[in-house]
């Protein structure tokens, strides 16, 4: 089982291989397997722009999100429990938030940088909306999905309001939180990669490296970047994984 | 001492043009306290409904529920319900099922273990402390949301249905159960409702048959037979003969099929 899942990608890779050794794929468009090696080991340990090595690239990336994400779960997870226990207060803010909610994030980069500038700021703005409702409106809908007698065993146990929250809803309401913060994070790191297309100031971010190599038609150094890119996607999703299934036991 | 219901109405109002459902008509009597009361009657006339009404989760539309003639408020601690869903709480372990009420009184942490300690051992539940309700066994299940609701030590346990979905052998098993830790515990009165007319005349003190709905106490019946009682003795089979004749016609007519005899 485990050599089968292999197998199709080492022959696509050989294959491709041997297209480019014959030069049937052009390398300018498209480079071989082994340069795309090449190019790894050169943002690696050359940086592109010279200089700007992959783990500096990467740090910067992940520090964005890492900023975006934060504010976007802390702000959706306590707003979404709200939300989800009072229902006049999901009918007052809803609305709002339909409307918002259609505008892809990537159409807020103009007024970011209106409103924070380029850097950081409006980067971390931009995964901030990414993120942010996916983790609400799965928040919320966790907390809708606690069965309602469970709210009342509770309450016959004496529970106050408080003791609701705390004890029920949220609890309750944590599965539901996960799979918001897996999508959000999905989405945040995709949104990334595009805002670092438009102005980073410090000169580092994955997605300004493989502009860059671009600029400097660096098609083995794009392709290798993009594939950093996504593997560090599936190991933040991983790393995800592995933190629900030890929070969750329950299920 | 008593608890007392008294005139208890109940209409569902319909939503918008919804229609209201009349549940309970002018339900009126009294149950002495330590006493073992169950309550029989055709699916849907209202017995979930009145339990819900004793337990404060339902308001009556007229009359109330007086215990030692004070009426009850909601939310007080004189009343458990053991819901017929178990209703467990998925994410806490049984014993942290067992404690939730003392947890959310303010029992201190090594104070309330210790009590829901005794408890897992008084329900036979030593070794599945740890465990989460879906790990656990119908029988299991039950008796975490029993020992839940008498940690708290409630003076009136209503429960509702609590082995319908339990098989038989269990199901006489926790019946027996059941009677002993109401033994051990002077003064507790035990509301029990049930569709199985076996079990009501094995556990009960006294049986109240409802009509179809809106329910009325149709029948009383003092059960006087000396326990441990013997489920095959002619005692209860007489009280179990009484009791069907009289809930069966009130089925019949409430599925419109008297012809079926
Ligand atoms: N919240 C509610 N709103 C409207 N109607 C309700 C509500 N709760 C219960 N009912 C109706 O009241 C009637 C009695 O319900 P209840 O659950 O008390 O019956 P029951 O005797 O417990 O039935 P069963 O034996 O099937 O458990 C049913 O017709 C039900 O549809
Ligand atoms: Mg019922």
């Amino acid at each position: 089982m485990k050599k089968e899942r292999y197998l199709l990608p080492l022959i696509l890779i050989l294959v491709w291989q041997g297209l480019s050794s014959v030069q049937v794929i052009p390398s300018y468009k498209l480079p071989s397997p082994v340069e795309i090696v090449l190019g790894f080991r050169d943002i690696l340990i050359v940086g592109v722009p010279p200089g700007h090595l992959l783990h500096n690239h990467m740090l910067y990336s992940l520090y964005r999100v890492a900023l975006g994400y934060a504010v976007a779960a802390l702000l959706a997870i306590p707003l979404g429990l709200l939300m989800g226990w009072s229902p006049g207060l999901l009918r007052m803010i809803r609305p709002l938030f339909e409307l918002v909610r259609p505008i892809p994030p990537l159409a807020w980069i103009p007024i970011a940088i209106l409103w924070f500038g380029i850097g950081i700021k409006s980067a971390a703005f931009i995964i901030f909306l990414g993120a942010f409702f996916p983790i609400l409106l799965n928040t919320i809908s966790g907390v809708l999905s606690i069965n309602p007698i469970l709210i009342e065993a509770a309450r016959t146990l004496h529970a106050k309001e408080k003791d609701i929250f705390f004890k029920v809803l949220l609890p309750g309401a944590v599965p539901s939180i996960f799979v918001g913060m897996r999508i959000g994070i999905g989405i945040g790191w995709m949104t990334l990669v595009a805002a670092e297309f438009t102005g980073v100031k410090e000169g580092f971010g994955l997605g300004y490296m493989i502009m860059t190599a671009r600029d400097i038609q660096r098609p083995d150094e794009i392709l290798a970047g993009m594939l950093v890119i996504g593997v560090i996607g599936l190991l933040i999703d991983i790393g995800l994984r592995a933190i629900e299934s030890k929070t969750i036991k329950w299920q | 001492m008593s608890l007392d219901l008294l005139e208890l109405s109940k209409t569902f109002q319909g939503k918008g043009w919804g229609e209201s459902v009349h549940v309970l008509e002018n339900i009126q009597h009294r149950i002495e306290n330590g006493r073992f009361v169950s309550i029989i009657g055709p699916s849907g006339c209202g017995k979930t409904t009145l339990l819900r009404i004793i337990a404060g989760l339902e308001k009556a539309s007229a009359g109330k529920v007086l215990l030692d003639g004070k009426e009850l408020v909601q939310g007080t601690e004189e009343v458990g319900l053991v819901f017929q869903e178990y209703a467990l709480f998925p994410w806490r372990t049984t014993l942290q099922n067992i404690e939730m009420g003392l947890e959310i009184k303010g029992v201190e942490k090594e104070k309330r273990r210790e009590i829901a300690m005794e408890y897992i051992k008084l329900f036979g539940l030593g070794g599945f402390e740890n465990r989460y309700p879906k790990e656990l066994s119908g029988g299991m299940k039950q008796r975490v949301a029993i020992a839940r609701t008498l940690i708290m030590n409630p003076r009136v346990v209503l429960m509702d249905e609590p082995f319908g979905s339990l098989d038989s052998q269990t199901r006489d098993a926790m019946q027996e159960f059941l009677l002993s830790i109401w033994q051990g515990r002077q003064g507790t009165t035990i509301v029990f409702v049930t569709h199985n007319v076996d079990e009501a005349v094995f556990l009960s003190d006294e049986i109240l048959v409802f009509s179809k709905r809106p329910a009325r106490i149709l029948e009383r019946f003092e059960v006087g037979m000396p326990r441990p009682r013997d489920r095959t003795s002619p005692e209860c089979n007489r009280v179990k003969r009484e009791v069907l004749q009289i809930l069966s016609k009130e089925t019949e007519d409430s599925m419109g099929l008297p012809w079926i005899k």
